[in-house]
């Protein structure tokens, strides 16, 4: 669990002179690799929120109007350097969270991340960067009130990643990484990295570690005990007539 | 334990990095061209980049810019992007190939504006510590009512970002660019000694400037050979030795 009550993991957004009295909201983040089940699980816990009276703002990566374009055009070329993959990403992350997770946390709304900083870290990991220049980096992020991590062996993303797609990703395969020239092979070896990675993040930052082979109610209800205690200690309860 | 920061001395790179840095209007980038010219002259292979002019990131951050979506943080990022894409697409490959390489403006720009606009001093010099510290740092260094005479005069506006209108410093572009200068000039002094920049005199004539900066630059590159140069000496020995065998 997060023992931290620091408001950002290094040295934050200095010109925004911000403080925990003026964050009257929430952040709730959802990590968890491609076909983990975050969206659904996302989705659940925003339709739970609303129906208690909570205003909620569901956010992700790579959505922003300021490199989203930047990012997808790199992609398909496939010519991005790794640093430069992970400033974009960066940047995007930033923009997110100044111009959407701030304000709406300065608003009272309760902020449901469906990914944050931990998945560009273990991304940039797995390509080689080096951990404490990546710590630094990200020092501008606010530390999240809860994390979920939904954890899934790389053998389970692979059926899943079949069954919804078709076929699998470049990307979510990390061909990039060259780990093999082979898609299915290098899916599996790039899926364990990052796993690793996670669980390596994990001893760090201190997520709510789930298993994501329990069905979707099961983990819904854990998630939403777990964001009951966490409202009820800070938040004042709106709605009793359910 | 504090690891190293900033930029560093990258083994791996034979080539030649210099730089020139200083306030708009300083004549830094006249004097890098002219330096090119010379360098180029002795027959050197050349490599020319500059701030903010990466294919990939240009348009977008211009947009971004119009739209006046910066906070300090993406401001700061979006130029790191760039930056980053020229450095591992240009700059890095060019030194590693062993060739010279030549930059109007370095990550010392991004650390004068970016810390005048409030980002951490330390969280930059983490940012853009995969870049290498140049072999020769120029700052032409100016008294701030000469640069910004210069930069004035003959010009109607100043763009909104150029005048560092987005820190909120005066609502008068004009006096809001004098004072961001200001700032931007401290950043540049305060970081002459530590990051070991030749100081230039801007107020001295182009081409006194010139000759110095080629004295200058001639002593760093006394042990240095291109290896463009090389293959050509390496390729008309082959080819008189193909000539003896034939004959």
């Amino acid at each position: 669990m997060s023992v931290t009550d620091n408001l950002y993991y290094g040295i934050g957004l200095p010109y925004l002179k911000l403080d925990r009295m003026t964050l009257s909201g929430k952040l709730i983040v959802i990590e968890g690799a491609d076909c983990s089940g975050r969206s659904t699980q996302v989705a659940l816990l925003k339709e739970w929120l609303e129906s208690n009276g909570h205003a909620v703002l569901d956010t992700g990566l790579r959505r922003s109007d300021l490199v989203g374009e930047a990012i997808e055009e790199a992609k398909k070329g496939h010519t991005l350097g790794k640093k430069t993959l992970s400033l974009l990403y960066a940047t995007d992350f930033a923009d997110q969270l100044e111009n959407k997770i701030i304000p709406a946390m300065k608003a009272g709304y309760i902020v449901l991340a469906d990914r944050y900083i931990f998945t560009l870290m273990v991304r940039d990991l797995v390509r080689g960067a080096d951990k404490a220049w990546l710590r630094e980096l990200f020092g501008f992020a606010l530390v999240p009130d809860q994390i979920f991590y939904l954890s899934l062996e790389p053998d389970t993303l692979l059926h899943r990643a079949l069954l919804k797609y078709g076929h699998l990703d470049y990307w979510e395969s990390g061909m990039d990484v060259c780990l093999s020239s082979d898609m299915f092979d290098s899916f599996t070896r790039y899926q364990t990295d990052l796993k690793d990675k996670f669980d390596e993040l994990d001893l760090d930052y201190g997520f709510d570690k789930i298993d994501g082979t329990r069905s979707p109610d099961e983990i819904q209800d854990y998630i939403r005990k777990k964001v009951s205690v966490l409202l009820k200690k800070k938040m004042p309860v709106i709605s009793k007539d359910r | 334990m504090k690891k190293a920061r900033g930029a560093r001395s990258y083994k791996n790179l034979p080539g030649k990095l210099i730089i020139v840095e200083g306030c708009d209007g300083s004549g830094k980038s006249t004097q890098i061209y002219l330096l090119k010219k010379w360098l180029e002259s002795k027959g050197y292979f050349v490599f020319f980049t500059e701030w903010n002019s990466s294919d990939l990131m240009k348009k977008y951050t211009k947009k971004a810019k119009r739209k006046n979506l910066l906070t300090p943080t993406t401001f700061s990022l979006i130029h790191a992007s760039d930056f980053a894409d020229r450095y591992e697409k240009l700059i890095q490959p060019h030194l590693r190939a062993g060739h010279i390489v030549l930059a109007d403006r370095y990550i010392y720009t991004a650390y004068a504006r970016d810390i005048a606009r409030g980002c951490d001093a330390e969280w930059l010099r983490n940012l853009y510590n995969f870049a290498t510290k140049p072999t020769l740092a120029f700052y032409f260094r100016a008294p701030l009512e000469i640069s910004l005479s210069r930069i004035l005069t003959g010009r109607d506006e100043i763009k909104y970002h150029e005048a560092g209108m987005d820190l909120g410093l005066s609502k008068d572009p004009v006096e809001s660019f004098k004072l961001f200068q200001g700032i931007i000039k401290e950043q540049y002094d305060h970081m002459a000694a530590i990051e070991g920049f030749t100081i230039m005199d801007a107020t001295k004539s182009i081409e006194e400037q010139q000759v110095e900066m080629r004295q200058i630059v001639e002593k760093a590159l006394v042990n240095y050979s291109s290896p463009i140069n090389c293959a050509k000496e390496i390729q008309s020995k082959i080819m008189v030795s193909i000539k003896q065998a034939e004959g």
